[in-house]
């Protein structure tokens, strides 16, 4: 472990020196701010045009705000753990960063876990702030609370780590760029899934739904997602729940609570497919 | 006295590509080997299995008695890669700090500072690695592979960003590692370096050893040249217990004789007739 934790410390320091954090909390700032300007401006047309529409305008509003920056906060958590990860092992390993860590005596497994520590460290709790200050900034703005903060929160910290742990198995196998377009793609196809739900289930086609369920579990930081943005807005109720619930960007669903486990063994199994891969590479 | 590197019978094959056949070959304690080879001869590949980068295909390799590869084995190993990098970000210090923990050395910033002494970096550890010149950030190289006093030292192309002061350098730890009981495979281009300092050298091509011994063992005699009132006169079948004979026989001839030279081969010779005599 302390190994692992000194690999972990070494990433965290690159990170640190290369600006990767200074840059994302300046970017993740304008976000925010952008953020807190259209969501004041949301709030504030809301009161203007208030009766007018018949229903609840404020929930509507809130949920949608929140389901948007539950979308951002996940975008920008694989976009943080994708390029913190992409080149781990093969990337290091061609410009001779790799080798003189692994013959040391640590184990091959114990340096993957270092990296799987360190952008974990990062974009977990990454994801978690920039939604948990979108929902501040929603409240102070309209005086709205989400049904659960704690669901989408969690959900977003263990989708952003299953990221990782693929990035992690792709850096084994993949160069690079091949890796980075990669998981963009596994990314997209996530995103591809929930929009297919959405359309399956305005359409009313058990089978687009059904191909979805099944996609979103197989890369499930798409299922975390779609059940973290159902716990936004479960309480919300009438026409503003329903249109709520479509979600921006894929629509919300109860997945059930078998997601947890399965993200945490899914997770495990790609990282010792990865730790596999890795000690089998000669270098 | 177990040996420092012991391969045996070790074959690497990637897909078609033969890079080690069948290869036997020692380091003694102690002992400094130098391991020459054309391009794609199997150097690399044969230092890498050493240090469990690579996986052999057949035949095992022990260091210090331990399986190559295994924990116990890279615990009392040092390596310098010929292409390796230290992040561009990282202080000479921070290198060596994280290497000691991982190699689990307690030596702490002493151990660093001689290190660092010991490659003619003294005062440099605070410097960034995107400020140092690659002959600078080569001797690092060195100093992270003698972190926690390693029984057996692996040196590929140690000196090939090195100024002649730098080679120097390299020179005198080698010598030194020698005098502490350390085994060193060095695998390098320079041939002149090489002859300088191996106590033997293991000539590879194709994958396979080609021809090894002390370096002074593969050099040829190459005769005798006597610079004389007539000009210089070259025997190359003359040995150096005829030269008194000579130089009698050619001033009772009444031949003036300035100077005598005992020509030897050099390890350049014997390589290129190892490698380039067997390529045809």
């Amino acid at each position: 472990m302390s190994d692992a934790l000194a690999i972990a410390g070494h990433a965290l320091r690159e990170a640190v020196r290369r600006r990767v954090l200074l840059v994302v909390s300046l970017l993740t700032a304008v976000f925010l701010g952008l953020f807190a300007l259209a969501a004041f401006e949301a709030f504030d047309s809301l009161e203007k045009v208030n009766g007018i529409v018949p229903i609840d305008e404020r929930a509507l509003a809130g949920g949608t705000l929140l389901g948007l920056a539950m979308f951002v906060a996940l975008f920008l958590g694989v976009v943080l753990a994708v390029f913190l990860t992409l080149d781990a092992v093969r990337g290091d390993a061609e410009r001779g960063l790799l080798q003189p860590l692994v013959v040391r005596p640590v184990g091959r497994t114990t340096l993957l876990a270092g990296r799987l520590l360190a952008a974990s460290a990062v974009c977990a709790p990454y994801v978690v702030i920039v939604f948990l200050a979108a929902a501040l900034i929603t409240n102070a703005a309209g005086n709205f609370w989400p049904s659960s903060l704690f669901v989408p929160a969690a959900g977003l910290a263990l989708g952003v780590i299953t990221v990782v742990a693929v990035s992690l198995l792709g850096s084994t196998v993949l160069s690079t760029t091949a890796n980075g377009i990669a998981i963009f793609m596994v990314f997209a196809t996530g995103l591809a899934a929930g929009l297919l739900g959405q359309i399956g289930e305005g359409l009313q086609v058990d089978a687009l739904e059904t191909a979805s369920s099944v996609m979103s579990w197989i890369v499930p930081f798409e299922a975390l997602y779609q059940n973290g943005l159902h716990a936004l807005t479960a309480d919300i109720g009438g026409a503003a729940g329903v249109i709520v619930q479509l979600g921006p960007f894929g629509g919300a669903s109860n997945v059930g609570a078998g997601i947890w486990p399965w993200a945490v063994a899914w997770s495990a199994v790609v990282l010792a497919l990865a730790a596999w891969a890795f000690g089998r590479r000669d270098l | 006295m177990t040996a420092a590197l012991s391969a045996r019978g070790l074959s690497k094959r990637y897909g078609k590509t033969t890079a080690l056949d069948a290869v036997d070959l020692e380091v003694a304690p102690g002992e400094l080997v130098g391991l020459l080879g054309p391009n794609g001869a199997g150097k690399s590949t044969l230092v890498k299995i050493a240090c469990g980068l690579v996986s052999p295909t057949a035949g095992a390799a022990q260091v210090n008695g331990a399986t190559a590869g295994s924990r116990p084995a890279r615990a009392s190993t040092g390596y310098l890669a010929e292409l390796f990098r230290f992040p561009s970000w990282a202080r000479a210090e921070e290198v060596l700090a994280l290497h000691q923990r991982l190699a689990r050395s307690d030596g702490g910033a002493t151990e660093r500072e001689q290190l660092l002494a010991r490659v003619g970096l003294t005062g440099e550890g605070g410097r960034r690695m995107e400020t140092m010149s690659k002959g600078m950030q080569q001797r690092l190289g060195i100093a992270q592979a003698l972190i926690g006093d390693p029984r057996l030292v692996l040196l590929d192309e140690p000196t090939s960003a090195l100024d002649p002061g730098g080679r120097r350098t390299v020179r005198e730890v080698l010598v030194g590692l020698r005098e502490q009981g350390v085994g060193v495979l060095l695998n390098s281009h320079l041939l002149s370096e090489i002859e300088l300092v191996c106590d033997r050298v293991v000539i590879i091509d194709g994958g396979r050893v080609v021809t090894e011994g002390r370096p002074q063992d593969l050099t040829a005699p190459g005769g005798v040249e006597i610079e004389t009132s007539d000009g210089v006169r070259r025997l190359p079948d003359a040995r150096r217990e005829d030269v008194p004979r000579i130089v009698r026989e050619l001033v009772a001839d009444g031949t003036e004789v300035y100077g005598v030279q005992v020509v030897t081969g050099t390890l350049e010779d014997a390589y290129l007739a190892a490698v380039v005599g067997r390529d045809g």
